[in-house]
């Protein structure tokens, strides 16, 4: 066993040390418990409710909480779309940047606003700061906070009781803000400024390097973004490169606490459910299921990164650190591998390593966290995720038993169960229509399409392929040799992207809205039960057909017949 | 829908006062006790800035280390990686491009010997350390060129290996540019 192997086991046990307690904070946060940080921020959210005419006690039903949701994710498109396409003349602009074109500042706007954060710019030559610390550090906060509101209406209408009040979004999304993601965020920007990340609204840097070339150096506030990019599954980096960049992750440690923000609170979340029903049984039965998937999905991609590309095997090189094309030293194989897994499930999407040089299998892998999209997932949109297949596997036990199905004490019937479907079949379609379209236009006219791919057969479809599936994830990770900066790729992902945040979140809103209204029925002995080993087990094979049955034709397309084509 | 834009777009005003102007600015004043001023930590030789210790370079002269390949040739104002696939063919031919050089500019080092990250293009472009065994294998090299005594450049090497934290959270590695001033000073003190 190589000793990189205990950095990982290491990250994993913090992480777990870490999401325990603070799963059981954030259900007293939604719980409207004391908290620690009520001193600090009581006051400041009355003012803020106070002077925004909202009143933050009034009960709403789901459909008033989404259509608040929605009124202010608009809001936020026209600002971001606004600051992006003026940035030239706004301040904060050392380096004249230019403003974005209109194509590539919908497709921003939008890959923010849904918590996506694939970016089809590069940081340092493509924003000012006041773009970066406005538009994208601020979508950050507030998507993240956004999702975790969502969840927290799923979560009170999950209790046990009959109502048709649940809670009030703007509430949710405050305290999400203020009493989780801002402290969060607080204490990893601070430790990660005094590890060597930048804060400075000083332009580049202009200097001569050792043998004698002239060099350039952007720097910018990046300490700042970077927490939140981690601590929100958000993942647009400051710079091109992401979290490979030396001055976005300058060393192990940063490496370590960057990876763990990623998996903190879509860890915790699934631990805050079980505070706040009160079932931390139910709590366990969901991280047992998601780790297992986790897991599945990480050895195979640490074998393959720390063993080498086959192909330079056969060539005779020497890989002792593994498959280092696009990895850096100061990580190493094995903690890149740990990164890309822990990104793609949480639909994080921040990178380490370039995924368009992993080994064929690993980017597989990558892919089939995005394509599955619900072990932990994103900060609250994962478990609206994972909440649609419990809907689905309580309905598919129910048939086999011959009970009426049942979830904490309500029936699920067919409505419930057409919104579940539609969500769980509306992410393959998303994926392998866009791939497919894609496909065909590249097919047609190969010539006009050139600047598209950058690796020829196999792997050029996985690039595709990819986009997509990062689209539809809302994950941000890209094979990045795509030429993505095209009105085709920014429109059509653009497009990907608005469907797959929204209807996602509407569904299980819209699934536990319609259940908290009906009759609760006392559990008895004849009840299913859904915190048990066997449920457990259920769902995850429901999740792995699901997937399996959807994508494997198109993973054997591009990633496997790759694997085999090297081996 | 109507009933909530009025407070949708009030609530936003103050989340930006908030999260934006807040929340940077204590940063950024925090970042006013780190090192630089949170401007990047420089190394400075001869009263001028050589380059920042967490940003790699670009070394190809002979008389210094040579880092990894870059896919933006060390462009710290636009970091990049190659992005090329595992099979991709002209990936392969590349690869055994920068075999040849390297085996042009060390005689006698065998393939088997030189570690593959000398030969693969970082994931920033910018990456600023090579492992040990990658600056062993230089050390003739440069010794003959400086007219240095190989067993110094080898101590030299030896002083410059970063261990992992704690001797289990990381990789061994080497900072090129910290070694290569290392380099000049020798040559300087002679």
């Amino acid at each position: 066993m190589k000793i990189e192997i205990l950095g990982i086991v290491m990250m994993i046990l913090l992480v777990m040390a870490l999401a325990i307690p603070l799963g059981k904070y954030i259900a007293k946060v939604y719980l409207g418990e004391r908290t620690l940080l009520d001193r600090v921020f009581s006051s400041l959210e009355r003012l803020f409710f106070t002077y925004s005419g909202i009143d933050p006690n009034r009960e709403m039903t789901w459909q008033q909480n989404l259509k608040a949701l929605l009124t202010i994710n608009i809001v936020w498109f026209f600002l971001a779309i606004f600051i992006l396409m003026n940035q030239a003349w706004l301040p904060l602009n050392p380096d004249k940047i230019p403003s974005m074109s209109p194509d590539l500042a919908f497709n921003t706007a939008i890959s923010f606003l849904v918590n996506c954060n694939l970016q089809h710019y590069s940081g340092e030559t493509a924003l000012s700061y006041f773009s970066q610390i406005a538009v994208i550090m601020f979508l950050q906060f507030v998507t993240a906070a956004t999702g975790m509101a969502a969840a927290a209406v799923v979560f009170n209408a999950m209790r046990q009781r009959s109502t048709d009040k649940l809670g009030n979004f703007y509430t949710y999304f405050l305290k999400s803000c203020t009493r989780i993601l801002l402290p969060v965020s607080f204490i990893s920007a601070v430790i990660l400024l005094f590890s060597g990340t930048p804060m400075t609204f000083e332009g580049v840097q202009h200097f001569t390097t050792l043998q004698g070339d002239s060099a350039s150096l952007a720097r910018g506030p990046a300490a700042a973004m970077i927490a939140i990019k981690q601590v929100g599954t958000n993942g647009g980096g400051f710079f091109g490169v992401n979290s490979a960049h030396p001055f976005e992750n300058p060393t192990y440690l940063t490496n370590m606490v960057e990876n763990i923000l990623i998996l903190l609170l879509p860890v915790s979340m699934v631990f805050a459910l079980g505070h706040y029903l009160n079932r931390k049984k139910l709590s366990w039965t969901i991280f047992g299921v998601m780790t297992t998937g986790f897991l599945l999905l990480l050895i195979p991609a640490l074998y393959q990164e720390m063993n080498g590309n086959p192909a330079l095997s056969a060539m005779g090189i020497h890989q002792p650190m593994g498959n280092m094309e696009g990895k850096e030293v100061r990580f190493g194989s094995a903690a890149s591998a740990f990164w890309t897994i822990s990104t793609t499930i949480t639909s994080n999407g921040s990178v380490n390593t370039m995924h368009d040089s992993l080994t064929p299998l690993s980017g597989m892998l990558a892919m089939l966290g995005m394509m599955i999209n619900s072990f932990f997932g994103g900060v609250g949109a994962g478990f609206l995720n994972f909440y649609i297949f419990i809907i689905l596997a309580v309905f598919i036990s129910g048939l086999m038993v011959g009970r009426t199905p049942e979830f904490l004490g309500k029936k699920v019937e067919a409505k419930e169960i057409k919104i579940a479907m539609i969500i769980a079949l509306i992410h393959p379609l998303l994926i392998l229509s866009g791939t497919a379209i894609a496909s065909y236009l590249y097919a047609v006219n190969p010539a006009a399409n050139a600047g598209w791919l950058n690796n020829p057969g196999y792997h050029g479809f996985s690039e595709m392929l990819y986009e997509y599936t990062s689209a539809a994830a809302n994950n941000g990770s890209g094979f990045e040799g795509l030429g993505d900066n095209t009105p085709w790729w920014n429109i059509s992902t653009g497009i990907v992207l608005i469907l797959s945040r929204y209807l996602p979140l509407i569904g299980p809103v819209a699934i536990a809205g319609i259940l908290a209204k009906k009759k609760y029925i006392p559990e008895t002995a004849g009840t299913l039960r859904t915190d048990t080993a066997s449920f457990g087990l259920i769902t995850f094979v429901i999740i792995v057909l699901v997937a399996a049955l959807s994508f494997f034709p198109a993973l054997a397309l591009g990633p496997l017949a790759e694997h085999f084509l090297i081996q | 829908m109507k009933q909530h834009i009025l407070p949708a777009i009030k609530l936003t005003f103050f989340s930006i006062l908030l999260l934006v102007v807040a929340y940077t600015g204590a940063i950024w004043g925090i970042a006013q006790a780190a090192t630089n001023r949170g401007k990047g930590e420089t190394i400075i030789v001869n009263g001028k800035i050589a380059g920042y210790d967490k940003v790699g370079q670009r070394f190809d002269k002979d008389h210094y280390f040579w880092g990894r390949p870059s896919a933006v040739s060390y462009n710290a104002a636009g970091s990049g990686g190659s992005n090329i696939g595992p099979s991709n063919p002209d990936y392969l031919s590349e690869v055994q491009a920068r075999v040849d050089t390297f085996q042009a500019h060390h005689a006698g080092v065998s393939l088997d010997k030189i570690p593959s990250e000398l030969v693969t293009a970082s994931a920033s472009g910018l990456d600023p350390h090579i492992s040990p065994e990658a600056a062993y294998l230089q050390a003739k090299r440069i010794a003959a060129r400086r007219g240095l005594n190989e067993a110094v450049i080898m101590q030299l090497i030896s002083q410059h290996t970063e261990k992992p934290f704690m001797g289990f959270l990381g990789t061994y590695k080497i900072n090129v540019l910290k070694l290569n001033i290392a380099l000049d000073e020798i040559n300087k003190q002679q």
